[in-house]
């Protein structure tokens, strides 16, 4: 039997039709807008300055603080502006603005595809390069990745956790990722292994990627500690807590986080940006997008710079349908619609969706029927209900003491609700405003 | 045992028990009592009773505890009974204290759909705080008002309504008590209090647009540019600019109307003035009735109550 988490889950329709498209290069920009928070924490701040003239490479943003990641040109030519501009967040945000000229990189970047082995660097080395190289986690959430790589006093940890899960519907980025970079993500794996003194990994992969689980069981033997486990398809297995649960069958206890059962958990793409950061000196300068959708022409996987506005995704992919009714930033769950398709492509874009008119819109809102099955499909066993009526009536308190902040913000709840109620709205709000209230009660 | 007896046994054991449990109580009243200052009950009794909360305390009680306890009631002000009422309490506590200007909500936006295209759709909850977390809103511009009503529904006085045509809040003066629940309620921070003023007159910067010139005027027809031009016509001072939007100071204006006019957006609102003679120097004041017909720039806040209807019941 497939292992999976016990609790909860849903599993919608997968929809991966770009699952067969070979992962192509997007042709670069005439310009880039790269917006200095695009990762968890403090936002990054610019270091150059209107009219600088940057290489593919160069760094434009330094890290704001212990929690940021630096942010470096995905292009070569001369900065154009640093302005506000509408971002996938729907507000304007502070970016840096390059217009194109050539493809110049810097010179210690190694651009030559060989794949190198070596893993003769200490954990500093590694762990210094993974900062310098502004690499933070591709999965979605952007959490920088040395801070997630540096394990605090007094934890030890015995187990690194690759996932590899790709459980949204509709993105392949991941899978192609696998079955194209193989080599890397070992390397990466092994790598981030080394930086954190483990010596065991296992890849996640859900059973509907055969031809990954495949390909990688079987490289696996080359490297060191590297484990293969296939999951069961179920969402949200690539949360962090179901994936542990579902492949090593810890649980994260509430309010903590991998670290407190001895693991850290990264998403395969960072174990890519990881290889790439620490042997080849790249920056995370471009990633993997997965541009599709039912009424898309082509549904392809690109390799986009990062900066680039989701307008030339689209047209890559045969253009904007003429019956599209949102169009989606992330996954078809967890992804946010955005509110102008000229919203540039950052670190934690994994694909972008094209929703139809008919499948776009929320559904009739009815009543509550107290069917429960929210409650039932809840990975972390909350009961989305109550924690909804308590965010709506703005008990903060009340909601802190039913663990609202144990919500990993999935949406099994809201899918699954047959009255269509929009729980996790509430939820999500309630939630920011008691993060809120606990920060301000530690200051 | 015969009947009478165990009629009087019980009578015996419940009047015995009776007594000890009085007993008992008595003196669990004498060990714990709880001397209350008899005045809280008093105030308490002046108050309105709407415990709205707009005083800063937890209801009408918490108040009158407040005020009671304190040496200076300077501090204190019920925005719901006003001056008079502060007067009253203070005859009652035998103190002093100071009169207030008296405040009223105004709504810092004039983003009807006439002045401002709608481009975006929005579907979903009816939540202005969910829908600021979502996105800038369903216009381009991504400080004004989202028109889902939130204020409508904290207001505990009626005096806050959608204008259906509009899709804007308005306040009704007279019902508004400056409770400021309508601005807790608002996420982007668009109503404010201000003085009431006299005669009910004021002027204010009807945007909080922060965008540059260019952005916001593309977004809105009547969004303050942060052009200046106000700050410098200015004769008193009163106007600050911060942020590429202008702020008029209540306490500094003296309503003289020279940045209404100034304004090349209308951003900035006069409200409750007479309406202006043509080409007169001098706006004439003194005798000029009272009409409606000068609002022409008043959306945003007026006396009219016919906008009852709220949009967002549903």
């Amino acid at each position: 039997m497939l292992k999976t988490f016990p609790k909860g889950g849903v599993h919608p329709a997968e929809n991966k039709m770009a699952a067969t498209a070979e992962i192509q290069s997007l042709p670069l920009p005439k310009q880039v807008v790269i917006p200095l928070a695009q990762h968890i924490g403090a936002p990054a701040q610019a270091v150059v300055k209107r009219g600088d003239v940057v290489k593919t490479g160069t760094l434009i943003a330094k890290a704001g603080g212990f929690v940021s990641a630096n942010i470096h040109s995905s292009v070569s030519g001369k900065v154009k502006k640093i302005d506000n501009v509408l971002d996938s967040s729907g507000y304007k945000k502070p970016s840096v603005i390059i217009d194109v000229d050539g493809d110049e990189w810097e010179e210690n970047i190694d651009r030559d595809p060989a794949v190198i082995k070596d893993l003769s660097k200490t954990p500093e080395e590694i762990k210094q390069k993974i900062m310098d190289g502004g690499i933070v986690g591709l999965g979605g959430a952007t959490f920088p990745t040395h801070v997630k790589l540096s394990v605090p006093e007094g934890k030890t940890i015995d187990h690194i956790v690759i996932n590899a899960v790709e459980c949204e519907p509709y993105l392949t980025a991941d899978h192609r990722v696998m079955l194209e970079k193989a080599h890397e993500i070992m390397i990466g794996t092994s790598l981030i292994m080394k930086a954190t003194a483990v010596n065991k990994a296992i890849i996640g992969i859900e059973n509907n990627k055969p031809d990954a689980i495949e390909l990688l069981s079987k490289i696996a033997k080359e490297y060191q500690g590297i484990e293969i486990v296939a999951l069961k398809v179920q969402y949200p297995q690539g949360g962090e807590k179901q994936l542990i649960k579902a492949v090593l069958d810890r649980e994260v206890p509430s309010g903590g986080l991998p670290l407190d059962v001895g693991c850290v958990v990264q998403n395969v793409g960072t174990a890519i940006a990881v290889y790439e950061a620490v042997q080849k000196n790249k920056p995370l300068i471009e990633r993997v997008v997965t541009v599709t959708g039912k009424s898309v022409k082509k549904p392809i996987n690109l390799m986009v710079r990062i900066g680039t506005s989701a307008n030339e995704l689209i047209e890559a992919a045969g253009g904007l349908p003429e019956d599209t009714g949102k169009v989606v930033n992330g996954g078809p769950m967890m992804g946010k619609a955005v509110s102008d398709t000229d919203v540039p492509v950052t670190k934690g874009t994994s694909g972008i969706l094209i929703f139809n008119q008919k499948e776009s819109k929320r559904t009739k809102v009815y009543n509550c029927i107290r069917c429960a099955r929210c409650t039932f499909v809840c990975p972390q066993g909350l009961e989305a209900f109550n924690l909804k009526n308590i965010a709506e009536s703005n008990d903060w308190e009340k909601l802190e003491n039913e663990h609202v902040m144990d919500c990993i913000e999935c949406g099994s709840c809201s899918y699954t609700c047959p009255a269509g109620v929009p729980l996790l709205d509430y939820i999500r709000l309630g939630k920011s405003t008691v993060s809120q209230i606990i920060r301000s009660r530690k200051n | 045992m015969d009947d009478l007896t165990i009629v009087l046994l019980t009578l015996a054991t419940l009047s015995g028990l009776g007594i000890i449990l009085a007993l008992i109580l008595y003196f669990v009243a004498q060990k714990f009592n709880v001397v209350e200052d008899p005045r809280i009950d008093e105030v308490e009794e002046l108050l309105p009773g709407a415990n709205c909360g707009g005083c800063g305390y937890p209801g009408c009680r918490g108040f009158a505890e407040a005020c009671v306890t304190t040496d200076n009631l300077d501090a204190f002000y019920c925005p719901v009974g006003g001056n008079d009422l502060m007067k009253t309490v203070a005859n009652a506590l035998g103190a002093e204290v100071s009169e207030k200007d008296p405040q009223v909500a105004v709504v810092k936006c004039q983003g009807s759909p006439e002045h401002r295209k709608e481009i975006r759709e929005y579907d979903g909850p009816q939540s202005c705080a969910i829908a600021h977390s979502l996105f800038g809103g369903t216009t381009n511009c991504a400080n004004g008002c989202l028109g889902l009503g939130e204020c409508v529904e904290v207001c505990t006085f009626d005096a806050i309504h959608m204008n259906p045509e509009t899709n804007l809040p308005e306040v009704v003066e007279d019902a508004c008590t400056a409770c400021g629940a309508c601005i807790d309620a608002c996420p982007r921070d668009i109503i404010e209090l201000r003085n009431v003023g006299k005669k009910s007159r004021r002027i204010y910067v009807s945007c909080i647009n922060t965008d540059k010139g260019a952005p916001a005027k593309k977004a809105c027809d009547v969004a303050c540019i942060g052009c200046g031009k106000c700050v410098k016509i200015c004769p008193f001072d009163a106007i600050t600019l911060e942020n590429n939007l202008a702020y008029i100071d209540y306490e500094k204006c003296k309503l003289c109307r020279k940045c209404v006019t100034e304004c090349p957006t209308n951003a900035i609102v006069e409200l409750n003035f007479p309406p202006r003679k043509p080409k007169a120097e001098k706006p004439a004041e003194k005798k000029a009735p009272k009409t409606e017909d000068n609002a022409k720039k008043v959306i945003a806040a007026d006396k009219t109550e016919e906008s009852k209807p709220n949009t967002n019941q549903e």
